[in-house]
């Protein structure tokens, strides 16, 4: 793994004629760097005209299968019969699970099949199914508004740190109830569990070993606290009362909950900050947006669907089966990249560009579909709604004023730095 | 044509025509009856088109199959019950002239 550490120190100038040029077999679009240079488009490009469902032999991961458009993604999340996500077979990512000794053995019911993955999905759905999210709007629109009273108007700041990490580290410590002064603890968790090394922000395996065990231990505490005490509708007490899930083995009641503070975290977080690098890319929308506030309700799926926040799910076959023309066999990796199939210009009109009043703008893939889709994607639409109307109450213009800084992952899409300044009306 | 109608979770009603052989997410997006999302497209891959059907007609409509994806999805869904269907699981043909379906508050 260290070659994909030292990747970035490449020079590597990724231009539509270059990409054009690459043998098709040579083209492995699970390179990290061409992610954080925001290249990869080029790439999908071509593989969803040229060759859809594609091969490649020799990747860091290994042999995988790239499946690119719209439709085809479709086909194989819904196709969980053939196409599993258990995590002894390699899990949700196209880096495998359990890939080493370094590495935790985790078990979360994303990477599980039926029936197991049914009853504890079951178990944590009520947190964030829509009559809770009721209960939870006010608290988020209190906390949204207190990020956005503290900013400085006029001066440059770091909109990734100021307003999306703030809001989504405290929308989740909301859902765990989690000890307030010690929230940050959930973002570094989140950061530690999806980052490879030399990223920046773990050096090892080992050492993303360690901070996670700390995390396992830290949680434990507060299941103690709270087992045999029923009513608590925050996810843990959710979890300790649930007979699919109070008896979870250790590293089960881990990855759950690492599962829940991912995908509460790191997704949501990059949509607030890729709604602001949209709007100002698309001057004619922000225009749009503030004549007409009300498109915030069709602006936050496009907003989901342009940023894509996990730019795949791998699935691994379980049989030999043919797709797309292709013979894909048993035990080969599939990789199902939400981010290529999100720009399909066959499905999705104009599919490059961001258009707040798209019509049907739910029709995205930036939630999967099938059994594993997105629990959370109702809640993740609340925040983006509700940071959105905050938004427009105080400020003219949130102006990005630097190039945004992107995270080194194949999974995560992410901005790790936006410098923005606000503008009041 | 076929004649259904949509009763929505705050009591109001939404009677519309649709061509039969057409799905009741159809129908229902195609007359802009609330509640009814359909994020997928209508191929049985997301329950945002969740109902219930009227237990007047859910032996003519048919109980979900044990099983099915339909099935698999709509255990997921927020006050999912016995007589709980995905509309765009709803063939509309003559036989379901008049079906009654209620909209739940919310699609998640």
């Amino acid at each position: 793994m260290a070659t994909l550490a030292n990747e970035s120190l490449a020079p590597e100038l990724d231009t539509p004629q270059r990409v054009s040029s690459i043998p098709l077999e040579e083209i492995d679009v699970s390179r990290p760097s061409l992610f954080q240079n925001d290249t990869i488009g080029l790439f999908f490009e071509r593989l969803r005209r040229e060759d859809p469902v594609h091969y490649c032999a020799e990747s860091a991961y290994g042999p995988y299968w790239s499946v690119t458009r719209f439709d085809d993604i479709m086909a194989v999340d819904t196709n969980h019969k053939v196409f599993s996500s258990e995590a002894k077979l390699g899990g949700i990512a196209i880096e495998d699970m359990h890939r080493d000794q370094s590495n935790l053995e985790l078990e979360m019911f994303i990477a599980m099949d039926p029936p197991k993955h049914d009853a504890q999905r079951k178990a944590v759905t009520p947190a964030v199914a829509p009559s809770n999210l009721l209960l939870l709007e006010p608290v988020i629109r209190e906390r949204a508004a207190e990020i956005l009273d503290s900013l400085p108007v006029g001066e440059d700041i770091d909109w990734v740190q100021s307003v999306s990490v703030e809001l989504t580290t405290m929308t989740l410590a909301t859902l765990f109830d989690f000890p307030w002064e010690e929230r940050a603890k959930l973002t570094r968790w989140s950061d530690v569990t999806t980052a490879i090394p030399g990223s920046g922000i773990v050096e090892s395996y080992e050492q993303r070993r360690e901070e996670l065990i700390g995390c396992a231990m830290y949680f434990k505490d507060l299941w103690e606290q709270r087992i045999d005490k029923p009513g608590g509708n925050d996810l843990i007490s959710m979890m300790t009362n649930s007979p699919a899930t109070r008896d979870m083995p250790f590293l089960e009641f881990l990855g759950n909950l690492l599962l829940l503070i991912v995908g509460g975290n790191d997704t949501t977080r990059n949509s607030i900050s890729g709604g602001v690098l949209a709007l100002n890319r698309h001057p004619d929308q922000y225009r749009k947006l503030r004549e007409d506030p009300s498109l915030i309700a069709s602006m936050v799926p496009e907003i989901i669907r342009w940023q894509t926040p996990l730019t795949h799910m791998r699935r691994t076959a379980l049989e030999d089966t043919e797709f797309g023309g292709k013979r894909i066999r048993k035990g080969d990796k599939v990789v199902m990249w939400y981010l290529s199939g999100n720009r399909d210009e066959t499905v999705i009109d104009r599919a490059e560009e961001f258009i707040v009043d798209r019509p049907n703008p739910r029709h995205h893939l930036s939630f999967g579909y099938g059994i594993h889709r997105c629990m959370g994607n109702r809640l993740a639409e609340l925040q983006l709604r509700i940071i959105w109307e905050e938004i427009q109450k105080r400020f003219r213009f949130v102006e990005v004023v630097a190039e945004p800084e992107r995270l080194l992952s194949n999974f995560v899409r992410g901005l790790t730095r936006l410098p923005v300044r606000l503008h009041a009306h | 044509m076929v004649k259904l109608t949509f009763v929505g979770a705050d009591g109001r009603t939404y009677p519309v025509d649709i061509e039969a052989g057409s799905s009741a997410r159809d129908a229902a997006l195609c007359n802009d009856v609330p509640g009814i999302d359909g994020d997928c497209g209508g191929v049985c891959a997301c329950a945002t088109c969740h109902v219930h059907v009227d237990s007047a007609w859910i032996d003519r409509v048919g109980r979900l199959a044990e099983g099915s994806m339909e099935s698999e999805l709509l255990q997921f869904a927020e006050g999912a019950t016995e007589d709980s269907r995905l509309a765009c699981q709803i063939a509309l043909e003559a036989d379901l002239d008049g079906l009654v379906l209620h909209v739940p508050a919310q699609q998640y």
